[in-house]
């Protein structure tokens, strides 16, 4: 069994694995990250969206070993208890769920959203990048408003961070 | 999934001697259509190498008359590539619309030629804009290169290290992607020259990506969106599944084509 070795959330990880293990397998079964879900196992629903080095990507299309040596970043290492993420205190405030389960990845594919497209979103974009997140419950409306506000939040939080630097 | 070796070569010549060595190696590229593959023990290769060590392969490089791109460059790059958009914008917004923002992060463009899935987006640039595909041993014009359904003229242990696009004819990608798989019902590439027009299909044919001769002529002789009026793509060729029958894809194809042509006369210059 090949030693895997990637940075999680800021922290080194190493772990023995099975080939075949897929990184959606690994965060949650080896290292207990359950945010990341796993929905249609198809690539289709993006409920299992991390972010490897950076980008959004389906954790159920990349095998853990394509991820030696990457930098991953999960539900689990964007914001804390004590502070959420703007992204993640946006969907509170909008109530951007329903049932919940999209939840994760719909926050992992905003953020990178913003990334690519700056803090001021326009509904059109939001919806099209949504492409690769499907709400079951087809509770879009919401979830598109908490990324817009989220990404202004994410420009605000580091306007004022470059302020107090 | 199957078991199999796992290798990730940080050279093309490593990776060349793995794929000759292999029983039945399959080369990794992003991963996208491949690992679902696996996944469903739709394959079983004994080898898995994986390309993502292979540097030589990322690059977009703009050559006079030639815009070159890496078999390794995935379709978020294409995308967002600045030299690939004053080139030829219209490849770079067909990349822009292949599956979704976290597909577009891993998938790219030799994996998605060589699997030459008839629903793919990129055939359809590579056959209306004349590419030329090149391998380790090789150059391979699109026209060739694209054999029918899942097949391509690659030979085995053969590997894709870039693809040479012609820069001057300006192009335009209309697709009807499916509502729910945003796999192309119908994508129609059309590519104007000097003197020429070419028009390539994708997601419509149940042979794949195909060049709609008749179109093309008419197109030539008067580039108007009425020299297309009662041209018809045979039903019977076309895909007819759950999604939609042959009928319905024929139709959806010339829709395209028409709307393609109305993009590229709507541009200014």
């Amino acid at each position: 069994m090949p030693l895997l070795s990637m940075t999680v959330n800021g922290a080194a990880v190493t772990a023995e694995i099975d080939i075949r293990m897929l990184l959606v397998d690994f965060l949650r079964e080896e290292l207990r990250l359950t945010g990341t879900h796993v929905g249609c196992d198809t690539s289709q629903c993006g409920a299992c969206t991390v972010h490897m080095d950076g980008e959004a990507v389906k954790a159920c299309a990349v095998l853990a070993v394509q991820a030696e040596g990457a930098r991953i970043l999960t539900i689990e290492g964007v914001g804390t208890l004590a502070q959420l993420h703007p992204m993640q205190e946006a969907f509170r405030e909008h109530h951007g769920l329903q049932c919940g389960f999209c939840t994760p990845g719909m926050i992992m594919a905003g953020i990178d959203i913003s990334r690519r497209h700056g803090t001021e979103l326009e509904v059109a974009t939001v919806r099209s990048e949504l492409e690769g997140n499907i709400c079951r419950c087809t509770g879009y409306h919401n979830i598109v408003t908490a990324i817009i506000s989220g990404a202004r939040a994410m420009g605000d939080a580091s306007a004022t961070s470059h302020a107090a630097e | 999934m199957f078991s199999f070796n796992y290798h990730r070569p940080e050279s093309l010549e490593a990776a060349l001697a793995l794929a000759s060595a292999g029983e039945d190696a399959r080369l990794l590229a992003g991963g996208q259509t491949l690992i679902p593959t696996l996944k469903q023990r739709l394959a079983s290769p004994s080898d898995l190498i994986d390309l993502a060590g292979v540097p030589a392969l990322r690059d977009i490089v703009r050559e006079a008359d030639v815009l070159r791109i890496g078999a390794m460059v995935r379709h978020a790059d294409v995308a967002a590539s600045k030299v690939v958009r004053e080139a030829i914008p219209a490849l770079a917004e067909l990349a822009g619309l292949i599956g979704d923002p976290a597909v577009r992060h891993r998938g790219t463009l030799g994996g998605s030629i060589a699997n030459n899935d008839p629903s793919a987006d990129y055939p359809a640039a590579l056959l209306a804009l004349d590419a030329t595909v090149e391998t380790d041993r090789r150059h391979i014009a699109a026209e060739d290169f694209f054999l029918g359904l899942f097949e391509t003229a690659l030979e085995p242990g053969e590997i894709v290290t870039a693809v040479a696009f012609p820069v001057g004819a300006r192009g335009a990608y209309e697709k009807f992607p499916n509502p729910a798989s945003r796999y192309a019902m119908a994508g129609v590439f059309v590519a104007r020259g000097e003197g020429r027009v070419r028009v390539a299909v994708t997601g419509a044919a149940q042979g794949g990506v195909f060049r709609w001769s008749e179109a093309e002529a008419a197109l030539e002789t008067d580039f108007t969106v009425e020299a297309l009026v009662g041209l018809a793509l045979p039903a019977h060729d076309m895909i007819a599944d759950i999604h939609g029958t042959g009928a319905y894809r024929a139709h959806l194809a010339a829709v395209m084509a028409r709307r393609a042509v109305e993009r590229l006369l709507g541009e200014v210059g």
